[in-house]
C-alpha cells in the first residue's frame, strides 16, 4: 500500500478493494480525497495514504434521467432515474458519488444532511472490471 | 482609476456577427463559419478588407469527436482566405470563443497584431442526444463522469445545494425560463425564437387539430409543471431548464484602439476581460457559486475601474436555469441568496433594471458551444450600439455591457466588458 503513487489509477484500485483512500500531506497535514501528489496548501510532496471511515452526508444531489452510455446499459433511463451527489465525508472532505438506496423517481423525497454509509459497486469482468464509489442512507 | 492590471493599448471592437443558431442538417461548420463572418463584415460601417486581418483566434470544442476532424485553425482561416495567416485554436470546452475573445485582446495589446478576428464554431446536431451528453461531459471531472454526473446532473446538485441553503425552489427558475423566451421570441437568429406562452398555444392547436382534449394550462408556470410537457433532465432540471443542442458560429473583429476609427465612427472598448479557473464539484469550497466566475469578475472589474453596478447589461453562461441565477450573484449584480428574488421581481427582463440575456441566453438563442463566447459579444454590440431592434432595452444612454461564460461545469470563467464611448 506504501509503495503505490498518489493518484488516480491508485485511488481506483483501492476501491476495487473496498477501500476509500485520501493523501494526507505529512508536512502539513490536510487531507485530499481523491489523492493528490502536490500539497496545494504548503506545496509539500511527501504524502501518506489514509483510509476513510467511510461515513457521511448528503451535500447535494440529482436524479438523472438521460444518463451516459454506461449508465443506460446497467438499465437506468428516463423511467428509471438514477442518483448521483456529493457527500461530506466525516473527515471534513467531500466526494462525488452514486448514491443509492433512494428513490430516484421521487426526489423530493431525497433530503439534503441525510447520513450515508459508503457502498463499493463492482461492475464488469476481468480487464472490465470496475468500481464505482457509492453511498446509501444508514 | 485603474487598477494593477491593464493592457499594452487598448482595443477595439469593429464588427460582431453570428449565423442563426439552431440544428441543421445541411450546414457543416465552415458554412456556419462563412454566415457569421459575412454578418461580421456588413456591420463594419467603413468596411473591411478581410487581407488587414493579421491573425485567427478560433473556439471550438466538440468537433473532434462529434464531427471526427479536428485542427480547425487553418481550416476556418483557409475558409476565409487568410492563410498563410496565423490561426490558433482555443479550447476551454463551452468558453472555447471566450478564451479565443482575451488571446486576441492580449494579441493587439502587446503590440504584435493591429487587426484580429476572433471567434467559434460548433457543429453539434447530428449526433444523438446521449453521444452529445457524453461527448459534452467530457469537459466535467473525471470524478463527475465516473460518478454518472451529466452536465445537467452538476447543475441539478447545484441546484439543490443553492435551493437548501436559500429557500427557493423549481418556481423560481420558472422565472428565468420564461425571461429567456420572452427575450428570445423578440431575437430572429435564436434557436428557440418563441414565448413559453406560444409553445403553450401550438400545443393547444395540435391537439383541436388531432380532435384531442387540448391541454388546458392556466399560465406558463402550469406548462412547465406539467410532466408531460416539461420532463426531468437531471432533477430539479428539466427540458425547458436545459439549453438546447445547437449548431451555429459567430465572430467579432478587434482592432488596436488607434486605428479602430479608420474602421468606424462606432467602435467599442474592451475594457475589461477576466478569466479564472475551477476545481471539480468534490473540490469546490461552496456549492452554491462559482469561485472561477467571482476571480474573473474580479479580474475584469479590476482592469476597467468598473463596478458591477456600471454594468448596464449582460449576457450570462445560462447553459441551465439554475446557472443564470447563480452568474447574476457571482458577477456582484446581486447578492449572494438574492438573484432569484430579483429574477422573480423581472429587474432582469428586459424593461427591468439589469436586463439579463436579452438574447434569449443560452437556452433559447441556443449553444452551439465554441461559439457561445462571441455569441454572447454580438448581442452586447448590437444592444450597446442600439442596433438591437424590437429587444432593443429601453435605457437611456446605455455604454456599458458584459458577457460572461463558463466553461465545463465551472473550470473555466470568463467575464468581459465592452464600453461605448
Amino acid at each position: 500500500m506504501e509503495g503505490r503513487p498518489f493518484n488516480d489509477i491508485s485511488y481506483e484500485r483501492f476501491l476495487s478493494e473496498e477501500k476509500l483512500m485520501g493523501s494526507r500531506c505529512q508536512k502539513c497535514g490536510v487531507l485530499s480525497v481523491p489523492p493528490r501528489s502536490i500539497c496545494i496548501k504548503c506545496y509539500g510532496s511527501e504524502m501518506e495514504w489514509v483510509e476513510m471511515k467511510g461515513k457521511g452526508k448528503l451535500a447535494a444531489f440529482t436524479s438523472i434521467a438521460i444518463g451516459p452510455p454506461f449508465m443506460i446499459k446497467e438499465g437506468y433511463d428516463r423511467k428509471h432515474p438514477y442518483v448521483s451527489g456529493v457527500v461530506e465525508l466525516e473527515e471534513g472532505v467531500r466526494v462525488v458519488a452514486r448514491i443509492e438506496g433512494v428513490d430516484g423517481s421521487k426526489p423530493e423525497t431525497i433530503k439534503i444532511g441525510t447520513p450515508l454509509q459508503v457502498e463499493f459497486l463492482h461492475r464488469g469482468e476481468g480487464a472490465n472490471s470496475t468500481t464505482f464509489l457509492a453511498f446509501r442512507p444508514l | 482609476m485603474r487598477g494593477r492590471k491593464k493592457l499594452g493599448r487598448g482595443v477595439a471592437v469593429l464588427g460582431a456577427g453570428m449565423s442563426k443558431f439552431g440544428m441543421f442538417s445541411e450546414k457543416d461548420s465552415k458554412y456556419l463559419f462563412a454566415e457569421a463572418f459575412h454578418e461580421m463584415v456588413s456591420t463594419v460601417d467603413k468596411g473591411i478588407d478581410p487581407k488587414d486581418i493579421d491573425a485567427l483566434y478560433l473556439g471550438n470544442f466538440t468537433n473532434d469527436f462529434f464531427v471526427r476532424q479536428g485542427h480547425w485553425g487553418p481550416i476556418i482561416s483557409d475558409l476565409l482566405g487568410l492563410a498563410p495567416k496565423p490561426a490558433t485554436r482555443t479550447e476551454g470546452a463551452c468558453a472555447a470563443s471566450a478564451l479565443a475573445f482575451r488571446e486576441g485582446v492580449f494579441a493587439i495589446a502587446s503590440g504584435f497584431y493591429d487587426v484580429v478576428l476572433v471567434g467559434g464554431v460548433e457543429d453539434m446536431s447530428k449526433r444523438s442526444t446521449e453521444e452529445v451528453t457524453q461527448g459534452l461531459a467530457m469537459a466535467a471531472s473525471p470524478y463527475e463522469v465516473k460518478a454518472g454526473f451529466t452536465f445537467p446532473g452538476v447543475f441539478g446538485a447545484m441546484a439543490t445545494a443553492y435551493f437548501t441553503r436559500y429557500g427557493a425552489s423549481r418556481e423560481h427558475l420558472m422565472n428565468v425560463t420564461i425571461k429567456s423566451h420572452n427575450n428570445a421570441r423578440l431575437n430572429p437568429k435564436a434557436q428557440f425564437n418563441v414565448s413559453i406562452r406560444d409553445i403553450m398555444n401550438q400545443r393547444i392547436e395540435k391537439a383541436k387539430n388531432k380532435g384531442e382534449p387540448p391541454p388546458a394550462w392556466r399560465d406558463e408556470k402550469e406548462f412547465l409543471r406539467d410532466p408531460r410537457a416539461n420532463p426531468v433532465v437531471a432533477w430539479p432540471m428539466h427540458l425547458y431548464d436545459c439549453c438546447p443542442i445547437s449548431d451555429g458560429a459567430s465572430c467579432v473583429l478587434l482592432a488596436a484602439e488607434e486605428i479602430a476609427r479608420d474602421f468606424t465612427d462606432n467602435p467599442l472598448y474592451v475594457v475589461g476581460i477576466g478569466q479564472g479557473s475551477g476545481k471539480g464539484l468534490h473540490a469546490k469550497e461552496d456549492l452554491t457559486y462559482f469561485e472561477a466566475t467571482r476571480y474573473a469578475a474580479q479580474e475584469a472589474y479590476e482592469l476597467s475601474g468598473l463596478k458591477p453596478e456600471d454594468v448596464q447589461i449582460a449576457e450570462v453562461h445560462d447553459c441551465f436555469s439554475i446557472a443564470e441565477i447563480v452568474h447574476i450573484e457571482d458577477l456582484g449584480f446581486f447578492r449572494p441568496g438574492e438573484g432569484y428574488k430579483a429574477v422573480e421581481e423581472g429587474l432582469t427582463r428586459l424593461d427591468g433594471s439589469k436586463p439579463i440575456n436579452t438574447s434569449g441566453g443560452l437556452k433559447c438563442k441556443g449553444h452551439p458551444v465554441g461559439a457561445t463566447g462571441t455569441g454572447q459579444l454580438v448581442e452586447i454590440w448590437k444592444q450597446l450600439r442600439g442596433e438591437a431592434g424590437e429587444r432593443q432595452v429601453p435605457i437611456k444612454d446605455l455604454r456599458v455591457g458584459a458577457a460572461q461564460s463558463l466553461g465545463g461545469t465551472g473550470g473555466t470563467c470568463t467575464l468581459t466588458i465592452l464600453e461605448r464611448r
